[in-house]
């Protein structure tokens, strides 16, 4: 089979390390060989954080170049942005709508909101997904699941090699029982 | 074997196990420290594990083990190994019985790191072998063929991978426990001759290093791990040599395309030059594709010159490849492209994206330093001060608005470095802020020299009880072993108290009233005097909730932010408002607000 590419992005805290080694375990339980690499230590206290998925045979490195993301998943509007280059032409992006400023944005006043980078994203990638993911978590009752949501409009696509029935097996097997119900719901959230 | 998706660092962790480990000893550094986690926790109890002092203390007691006939591996990043390079240096003459393994993390980029230095230059400086692994699974098969190695030559054997492959994951084949390697040490074998070292024994020791070495090229060289692979068009004349992280970038960037011959190198030194040279014969042109140092441009260029081949060699030194910071897919791409002649990739047709956001890291919400930091600020306005830091999450209080690390060098510099400002600035008052784990680690030495040298300046240790920046390792300080030990917590008071330090005080940097009084004090004092800030690492408490704004008194002078730069507090729509995912109800925004709109309550409280 051909390698799937997927960048995941965001702000340090919102679980992108985590999703990523989600949608690895789902991959490895079906043989499928998978390479990564993250943002780990410094750069992860408040900073902008990345994760490269590679699944697939036939790469060499954890790491692909710009322009070679089937998907891009987005978990803030400015990191998408910032991760857009990798992303191949036609490549879908999924984009968590709510903007987290920055601490620096704090103090110099600076009015961003994420409108731009939408804006931006609307007029440069084919296929954009958005999720309000504040309305998803009030909705769900958790923030904690964000990135399931995330993850679950991600597999909706058909971009990733397995259903989310699969996917869901795989959360199964690695949350709380008390937490997959949970779970469950914000996967199916936009699916 | 079966396959199993593992990080680097855990790969190469589990891979010494499975060769029969028997000591493992380091010190906490981004990219390294999760080798040393992983064999502590797949321990079965057969291995001894320990988080040493620092990184002499880790090398020195693996190498007493490994007299011992123990195979051992010694973990640390890259300026990790300047604090070993003592006994390093030695060792490499006295050698070792059991087979020994130091594992050096290099940080190209750097992405955590002060320096961009290259673990393969140490090899050659220390004359030690050197195993440079390109994917996690070379990673894990490379641990057992240096600890082979390691044995048969009876010398110390350096791996260093690098941060993309420390912190890569991959599907990776591994040993079942039925395979793995048992061994049994002999003890300790009384001998002067062998463990003693004195100028006689090192020149004799010197004689066989050198000897052992160019045998160890040649063997090297047939070793199956320096490869070249024959270009796809055999009149092809050009070359690509590379090593690690890059050359599976190159391998990458080649797919469907003309390859050149390709050179793998892995062992840097003692460089494979009996491999070389079948690569470079025929060729006229070669690219080395390297991150850090030109190893191997430098090594092709003097075999060319010895061996008197007409082949050029490009790389860093001929500004064909840039000299510093880490190679990325599309950097390497490039650097084919231009070497190869065919078209660069061409660059994504978008438009120019809107300004981003910048997102330096920060302290988190509710960290202690930051009340530390901001509690010296407070005491010493409109004082002629300097603030010397060091190294660890609290690096991080130079960023605004607490601007509060003048300097920054290494572990434990700061009490030092403030010293020699204070001799040439004797009307300032000179503080060195240092962690706990890096006061254990480096800076207990820098406070007795101060106390000796009858320096003026205040010590402030910043202690949160944990070796925060690398991922909450323990520490003496903390009174947990990584063999699951509860033992006497090593006392930081005791320490400065013991080594003549005589004024010591104790604060909760959280208590704003009382730390600021506390600095003012002791920094008063004359001589050598210490503030030690006491309060957990947020991330490893319970959170308390977060802060309230009372909207009726909140006077949106945004002092709070000026002032803290907490990531908790932001602005929503010109006000101030709590970012509750963040806050953990420290407080200390409370303490600072003039007007008094912020409040906490305890957990239960109404």
């Amino acid at each position: 089979m051909k390698t799937t590419n997927i960048m995941l992005c965001g702000v340090g805290g919102q679980g992108i390390v985590l999703t990523s080694k989600l949608i690895a375990a789902a991959a490895v339980e079906r043989g499928i060989p998978v390479k990564s690499a993250e943002t780990i230590g410094m750069a992860q206290k408040g900073g902008s954080v990345f994760s490269f998925l590679r699944l697939g045979e036939g790469a060499a490195s954890p790491m692909f170049p710009e322009g070679s993301a089937d998907i891009l998943i987005g978990f803030e509007p400015a990191e998408a942005v910032r991760m857009f280059p990798y992303l191949k032409k036609g490549g879908a992006v999924i984009v968590n709508t709510h903007p987290i400023m920055p601490v620096t944005a704090a103090l110099t006043g600076s009015d961003y909101d994420g409108t731009d980078m939408l804006g931006y994203l609307d007029r440069n990638a084919e296929r954009v997904i958005k999720i309000d993911g504040d309305k998803a978590i009030e909705e769900i009752g958790s923030p904690k699941v964000l990135n399931m949501v995330m993850l679950g409009a991600a597999v909706s696509t058909g971009l990733l090699p397995f259903t989310l029935g699969e996917i869901e097996e795989t959360m199964k097997a690695t949350v709380k029982p008390q937490f997959v119900e949970l779970n469950s719901k914000a996967l199916r959230y936009v699916g | 074997m079966h396959k199993e998706f593992l990080m680097g660092n855990a790969a190469i962790g589990r891979a010494a196990i499975a060769a029969g480990l028997n000591l493992i000893a380091g010190y906490p550094g981004t990219p390294s420290t999760e080798v040393l986690e992983t064999v502590a926790k797949n321990n079965d109890g057969s291995l001894y594990v320990e988080w040493s002092v620092n990184e002499k203390a880790a090398l020195e007691t693996a190498a007493g083990a490994a007299y011992c006939g123990a195979r051992t591996m010694v973990t640390m990043k890259q300026v990790g190994l300047n604090v070993a390079s003592d006994p390093l240096m030695s060792l490499a003459y006295i050698g070792v019985k059991g087979g020994m393994i130091i594992l050096v993390a290099d940080d190209p980029g750097p992405i955590s790191s002060q320096t961009e230095q290259d673990t393969r230059t140490f090899a050659a400086y220390s004359k030690l072998p050197c195993f440079d692994p390109s994917s996690v699974q070379e990673a894990y098969d490379m641990v057992e063929e240096a600890f082979a190695l390691s044995e048969k030559y009876h010398t110390p054997v350096i791996l260093r991978p690098t941060t993309r492959v420390c912190h890569g994951y991959a599907s990776t084949d591994v040993k079942d426990k039925s395979e793995y390697t048992v061994n049994k040490p002999e003890g300790f074998v009384r001998d002067p001759s062998k463990w003693v070292i004195f100028p006689r024994l090192s020149y004799n020791a010197h004689i066989n290093i050198e000897a052992r070495n160019v045998k160890l090229g040649e063997e090297l060289s047939d070793s199956g791990r320096n490869v070249v692979t024959p270009a796809s068009d055999a009149v092809c004349r050009k070359g690509i040599a590379s090593h690690g992280a890059s050359f599976m970038y190159i391998k990458d960037a080649l797919e469907g395309q003309q390859a050149p011959r390709l050179f793998k190198v892995s062992n840097p030194f003692p460089f494979p030059e009996k491999a070389a040279l079948a690569f470079l014969d025929g060729l006229d042109e070669v690219l080395c594709i390297e991150e850090l140092d030109p190893v191997i441009e430098r090594g092709l260029t003097y075999i060319c010159g010895k061996h008197n081949l007409n082949v050029t060699i490009r790389g860093k030194l001929t500004g064909d490849v840039k000299n510093a910071g880490e190679n990325t897919c599309g950097s390497v791409a490039a650097n084919i492209a231009a070497f190869m002649g065919t078209k660069a990739p061409a660059a994504a047709n978008a438009e120019t994206p809107p300004a981003l956001p910048v997102r330096p890291p920060v302290l988190c919400a509710g960290c202690p330093h930051r009340a530390s930091f901001f509690a010296v600020k407070e005491a010493m306005k409109g004082k002629k001060s300097v603030f010397c830091g060091d190294i660890g999450c609290y690096t991080l209080g130079n960023a605004m608005p607490l601007d509060m690390v003048d300097t920054c060098l290494c572990m434990g510099a700061g009490v030092n470095i403030t010293q020699g400002i204070g001799r040439i600035e004797p009307d300032t008052a000179c503080f060195a802020f240092v962690g706990d784990s890096t006061f254990f680690a480096s800076a207990i030495t820098g406070a007795v020299n101060a106390v000796y040298n009858q320096a003026d300046m205040t010590l402030v240790i910043l202690d949160n009880s944990t070796t925060a920046m690398t991922g909450h390792q323990p520490h003496p300080g903390t009174g947990r072993t990584m063999m699951g030990q509860v033992v006497d917590k090593v006392s930081i008071e005791a320490v400065l108290k013991g080594v003549g330090v005589r004024v010591v005080e104790t604060v909760d940097p959280l208590d704003l009233k009382a730390a600021v009084e506390c600095v003012k004090r002791v920094s008063a004092e004359k001589g050598v005097k210490a503030i030690i800030f006491r309060s957990p690492c947020a991330v490893l408490i319970k959170p308390g909730r977060p802060a309230v704004i009372d909207a009726g008194k909140c006077v949106n002078c945004k002092k709070c932010i000026k002032a803290l730069g907490c990531p908790g507090i932001v602005t929503r729509g010109g006000k101030v408002a709590i970012e509750n995912s963040l806050c953990t109800g420290c407080g200390l925004c409370s303490q600072v607000c003039p007007v008094g709109a912020i409040s906490v309550k305890e957990d239960g409280e109404k």
